[in-house]
């Protein structure tokens, strides 16, 4: 076994790199050292511990204990003090902002737990493609319940009980969604899994599916029963083919041990799962749009009502929910809704998964409780901005939903106050964005996105986003007006209000979010022809300070347009009519002679 | 594969295989290896990770039981690999490339010794919400 008695965890995230961590290290490798304890105590750095505020932090095993906001001249003290004497140095541990107790151990400090893992329960702990290490984990246990024990007016109650909502992106009530298909009367329902995740930067289905897909296939069953239909369908993009494989594998598993096919726990429910592709376009998302898809007709919207609850798939009822929503479903059955409703806000019940992605240090998949905030995610969980860079922006809701800036950062995060915020919770994407980035770029760089994805059904959609893409376009290029401005918030309150489907009433949402919240970078474009962020290429200049500028052709040769003139040992000069912006000669450049103008 | 008939059935296969799955391990006094094989975890190199854990610890005479998994979340510090060594918590070491998987082997496997790179646990599981 191992020689080593005592381990120090220090964290080594980027983060806390920024506040010395390494030196921290090295001193506490010296302290061992001078104190000949080498033998005895090991140092070891660590990835992010999710407490960057606090940082750098240094976890001492086995006792469990941690030290925040440690300094490298605190080193001597942990090795003294707790190392040697076995005495904590109460100084730097961590004091509860509220009732000012120090909490010193992981297991006591929620601080360090800001995480709950409902859905993602699994993802990571079992083997996706073995059935026996789910049912090892409960799985299949709430189904099990549901068929024997319960009735399904009972098990609805339980889901409206609980206030689990769509996690799709609107936030419909769960619950209701299954009473209103469950009252339709028809030969025939059907329950549909919504695979198809389409937005920028979200990631959260597929991993559900991958990591846990047998925990789709339980809630879809437990929908079946409840709603009174025998057949599920998953629709899922070609674009995920190891979902789809761990998907097939799952189904057959099922079918083998009895828990998807005929008479269920022999309670006398037959219920059958297929997978249907999608080819990856974005609209097939909606509902409507992705229910015409799977019956072989073009992906494009329709008006509701009819809602699919009340004619969906070939015309029957049929009840669709995203793979988040059904991934909860075990849960909360096995547990109660009075357990799942304790956790998240008034109107937001549970957790949910957000794809952190962008300008931020921890970039990954969390799932947070609703009602946390979003400088709880980036700046603790996250590990806050890349480089050191400044917060700007963080886009929730992918293309449809806006930007949240520094004043919302410690609002509590759920769908209403998304949605107050000029935002929305969407699939759960998060972007996060810094001092670099160009908000009138991002909303054009969304535009482009819903510009490609719309399906061309409707005119408001099909051409008024066109519009409002051409005018970012010219606003990117320098040769906005001022009026420009006015008509893009026009035409996208137009674009709102006329489109057929979610699609378009929301592709112009990151154009009014950044307007409203970033009015003065619009204005810089328009009036100064300046990009506050540097990002459009058309509204900069590289220029060659010449003080610094020694004339070592360095920028010159690295050209790839021969925009640079110059002789040997003489100032260059940068000809801007022929510079393409590729800033190649300012990353050559060794005296920092060229600089963006 | 016996058919699970009831909800008895389930319970007690349940039960069975949390001692012949869960528990067999730590008795057998086998490592666990786990490798977080997503596609995007197979997209930065966890494949030829778990291929070296599950060659080489047959080749050093280990007991040990290497498995895929999903999803961990810790997009930044991919491939991500979670040991377990009998009797112990999971450790969960991110960044591990074939040189730090030699080193997760010979050090923390072989002797107990850690090794750099580990990634703090930070989440509560429904097991342990109240």
């Amino acid at each position: 076994m191992s020689k080593y008695t005592m381990h120090l965890l220090v964290c080594g995230g980027t983060s806390c790199n920024f506040s010395e961590s390494d030196v921290v290290v090295c001193n506490l490798r010296d302290e061992i050292e001078a104190n000949g304890l080498s033998d005895k105590v090991q140092v070891i750095t660590t990835g992010c511990f999710g407490f960057c505020g606090k940082g750098p932090i240094v976890k001492v095993m086995p006792d469990n204990i941690i030290y925040v906001q440690v300094k490298p001249e605190d080193t001597q003290a942990i090795i003294e003090e707790h190392v040697i004497k076995g005495k904590k140095v109460e100084r730097l541990l961590y004091r509860d902002p509220k009732t000012n107790e120090i909490a010193g151990d992981t297991k006591h400090m929620s601080v360090f737990k800001k995480q709950l893992r409902i859905v993602l329960r699994n993802c990571g702990v079992i083997n996706p493609e073995n059935i026996d290490e789910y049912i090892a984990r409960d799985g299949y246990q709430a189904l099990g319940k549901v068929l024997t024990e319960m009735t399904p007016e009972q098990v609805i109650k339980v889901v409206k009980d609980s206030g689990q909502r769509g996690r799709g992106g609107a936030g419909f009530p769960t619950g209701l969604k299954w009473d209103i298909a469950s009252k339709n009367k028809a030969d025939q329902k059907y329950v549909v899994c919504n695979a198809d995740e389409g937005d920028p930067g979200a990631f959260m289905d597929r991993s559900v599916l991958e990591g846990d897909p047998h925990s789709v296939l339980e809630a879809m069953a437990i929908c079946g029963y409840s709603i009174g239909a025998s057949e599920g369908l998953i629709y899922v993009r070609a674009e995920y083919p190891m979902a789809i494989r761990r998907l097939k594998i799952a189904i057959n598993q099922a079918h083998e041990y009895g828990l998807l096919g005929k008479d269920i726990f022999g309670a006398g429910f037959n219920f059958d799962i297929t997978l249907r592709y999608g080819a990856g376009a974005f609209v097939c998302g909606e509902e409507t749009a992705l229910i015409h898809s799977m019956e072989g007709l073009r992906g494009e919207p329709t008006i509701k009502p009819p809602f699919p609850a009340q004619s969906g798939y070939l015309g029957k009822p049929t009840n669709v929910n995203n793979v988040e929503t059904f991934a909860a479903i075990p849960v909360i059955i096995l547990k109660g809704a009075d357990w799942f409703s304790k956790i998240g806000t008034e109107k937001s019940k549970g957790t949910k998964v957000f794809a952190l992605a962008g300008k931020i240090n921890n970039v990954g998949l969390i799932e947070v409780p609703m009602g946390i905030t979003l400088r709880e995610i980036i700046f603790q969980i996250g590990g806050g901005i890349r480089n050191g860079k400044k917060f700007k922006a963080v886009q929730t809701g992918g293309p449809s939903g806006g930007c949240l800036t520094e004043k919302h950062l410690d609002m509590p995060i759920d769908f209403d106050n998304l949605i107050a915020a000029g935002s929305m919770m969407g699939s759960g994407g998060m972007i996060v964005m810094d001092e670099d980035n160009c908000m009138v770029s991002v909303a054009k760089f969304f535009l482009d996105f819903t510009v490609d994805e719309s399906c061309g059904k409707c005119a408001p959609c099909r051409i008024g986003n066109k519009r409002l893409h051409e005018l970012l376009s010219r606003i990117c290029d320098g040769k906005g007006i001022p009026e420009d401005l006015d008509r893009l918030r026009n035409m996208s309150q137009v674009i709102k209000d006329t489109a057929l489907c979610g699609l378009g009433q929301s592709s112009p949402n990151p154009v009014l979010s950044t307007l409203d919240n970033f009015m003065n970078e619009y204005e810089a474009h328009v009036k100064d022809k300046k990009c506050p962020a540097g990002e459009c290429k058309n509204l900069m200049e590289y220029v060659i300070n010449p003080e610094n500028c020694v004339g070592c052709t360095a920028c010159a040769r690295v050209c790839p347009v021969n925009a640079i003139s110059g002789q040997r040992k003489e100032v260059h000069h940068i000809d801007p009519t022929i510079c393409i912006k590729c800033g190649a000669c300012k990353e050559k450049c060794k005296f920092d002679a060229i600089f963006i103008r | 594969m016996s058919q699970i008939k009831s909800l008895e059935d389930l319970k007690k296969k349940r039960e069975e295989l949390k001692t012949g799955l869960i528990d067999a391990i730590d008795s057998k006094n086998q490592v666990q290896v786990k490798v977080a094989m997503a596609t995007c975890g197979i997209a930065s190199g966890a494949k030829p990770i778990m291929e070296f854990f599950m060659e080489q610890l047959e080749k050093r005479n280990i007991p040990a039981v290497v498995t895929p998994t999903g999803c961990m979340g810790y997009c930044y510090a991919e491939p991500t690999v979670e040991v377990k060594l009998p009797g112990q918590d999971p450790v969960v070491y991110g960044f591990v490339d074939l040189k730090r998987a030699d080193q997760i082997i010979e050090k923390y496997i072989k002797t107990g010794e850690l090794v750099d790179g580990i990634i703090p646990v930070n989440y509560e599981t429904i097991d342990s919400k109240e």
